[in-house]
């Protein structure tokens, strides 16, 4: 399989050694997306205790969507590669894989 | 005037931690405590026209406003979490008053008890593989030129396709395989479910987002177990140390919507 992965940063092997011993991550530097897993799928869920049901989880999943659908770009299929639709046809004009020599 | 609700961001054990001063929680509003017997809950008010059910419905839908939300949130989680073993609590879980925070930790005191217990001395960590979905399998090799250009690619559309197949298959195989090994170093490991692309902003497949909970002592056993995932065609991301989002979820609602993926 190819060994650099496009514009991958240049991760390298001592990262979890290097993190693990730097402590924690700047919240700014936190991937929003990767917080976002965290606060909507994770935590204390107290929702037989509020007494305003926001922790819905259909709330958030619902709005999630819009969100997504928002900031995509309106000419852009849906994207439904993943998971278990591995087989996204490529669009016409791109056949199949590179072919290198 | 707007009447204001109580915004719950994590419950801590009364270890002694102060509310974050220099830390603001959301709407800028400063984070305030509330202690029963021994556990602390970290509160700020905010104002229900802009965090009751209708605005936030709508507020919920704007990207930025999520991020900020999201950002403050996290700040007070992470100054908490640095001091002691904390449980935080789900985006926006508003409260009408203060009272009812305290009675949650009354009458769930024993839950949360266990739920911090479990986390103590214990940090989560991220971890994502990537696949290339052109594969790079073998496989993939060139069909013979057969003279015919409408053939020849139809031929090679075909091998694309069976080899993204096997690519996909072999990711898949390739993500149990590193979320078993990284469940086995830790305490508890949660799968979420793969960024959508959008978000992600990468076109390679996520064939694994997990969440592990590793003990603070095996911390560069954890990071080793993930360095040697690296290669095999994969790229594997590490974030953390976080605070354990994904492992502090109490079973408390009525429907008990908690399903364990």
């Amino acid at each position: 399989m190819t060994p650099e992965g496009g514009r991958a940063m240049p991760t390298d092997r001592s990262r979890g050694a290097e993190l693990a011993a730097r402590g924690r991550l700047p919240p700014e530097r936190v991937a929003l997306v990767d917080l976002l897993d965290r606060l909507l799928a994770g935590g204390v869920v107290v929702t037989g205790d509020l007494v305003l049901s926001i922790a819905d989880i259909d709330l958030v999943r619902i709005s999630l969507r819009a969100l997504i659908t928002s900031i995509r770009a309106p000419d852009e299929p849906e994207p439904v590669r993943w998971p278990g639709t591995p087989r996204s046809v490529p669009p016409p004009g791109t056949p199949g894989d590179g072919c290198p020599p | 005037m707007a009447e204001s609700g109580t915004y719950l961001y994590a419950i801590a054990r009364d270890a002694g931690p102060a509310p974050p001063d220099d830390v603001p929680g959301v709407a800028g509003a400063p984070v305030r405590t509330i202690t029963h017997d021994d556990l602390v809950a970290y509160v700020s008010p905010v104002p229900l026209d802009l965090f009751g059910e209708e605005p936030l419905r709508r507020s919920l839908e704007d990207l930025d406003w999520v991020g900020e939300t999201a950002r403050a949130h996290h700040r007070v989680v992470e100054a908490v979490a640095r001091r002691a073993p904390t449980a935080p609590v789900r985006l926006v879980t508003i409260y009408s008053a203060e009272e009812q925070v305290r009675d949650l930790l009354h009458r769930r005191h024993d839950d949360l008890t266990a739920v911090l217990a479990r986390v103590a001395g214990r940090r989560e960590w991220g971890v994502k593989v990537y696949a290339d979905p052109a594969g790079s399998s073998p496989a993939a090799e060139e069909p013979a030129d057969t003279g015919r250009p409408g053939t020849a690619y139809l031929r090679r559309r075909q091998a694309g396709l069976r080899s993204r197949d096997d690519a996909w298959r072999a990711a898949v195989a390739y993500a149990e395989h590193a979320h078993a090994v990284l469940a086995s170093v830790a305490v508890a490991a949660h799968r979420h479910r793969p960024q959508d692309p959008q978000l992600s902003g990468r076109d390679d497949w996520m064939v694994l987002n997990g969440a592990y909970l590793v003990g603070e002592d095996r911390d560069e056993e954890f990071a080793a177990a993930v360095d040697a995932l690296r290669g095999q065609g994969v790229e594997v991301e590490l974030t953390g140390p976080w605070a354990p989002y994904s492992f502090t979820a109490l079973d408390l609602g009525p429907a008990g919507e908690e399903d364990g993926r």
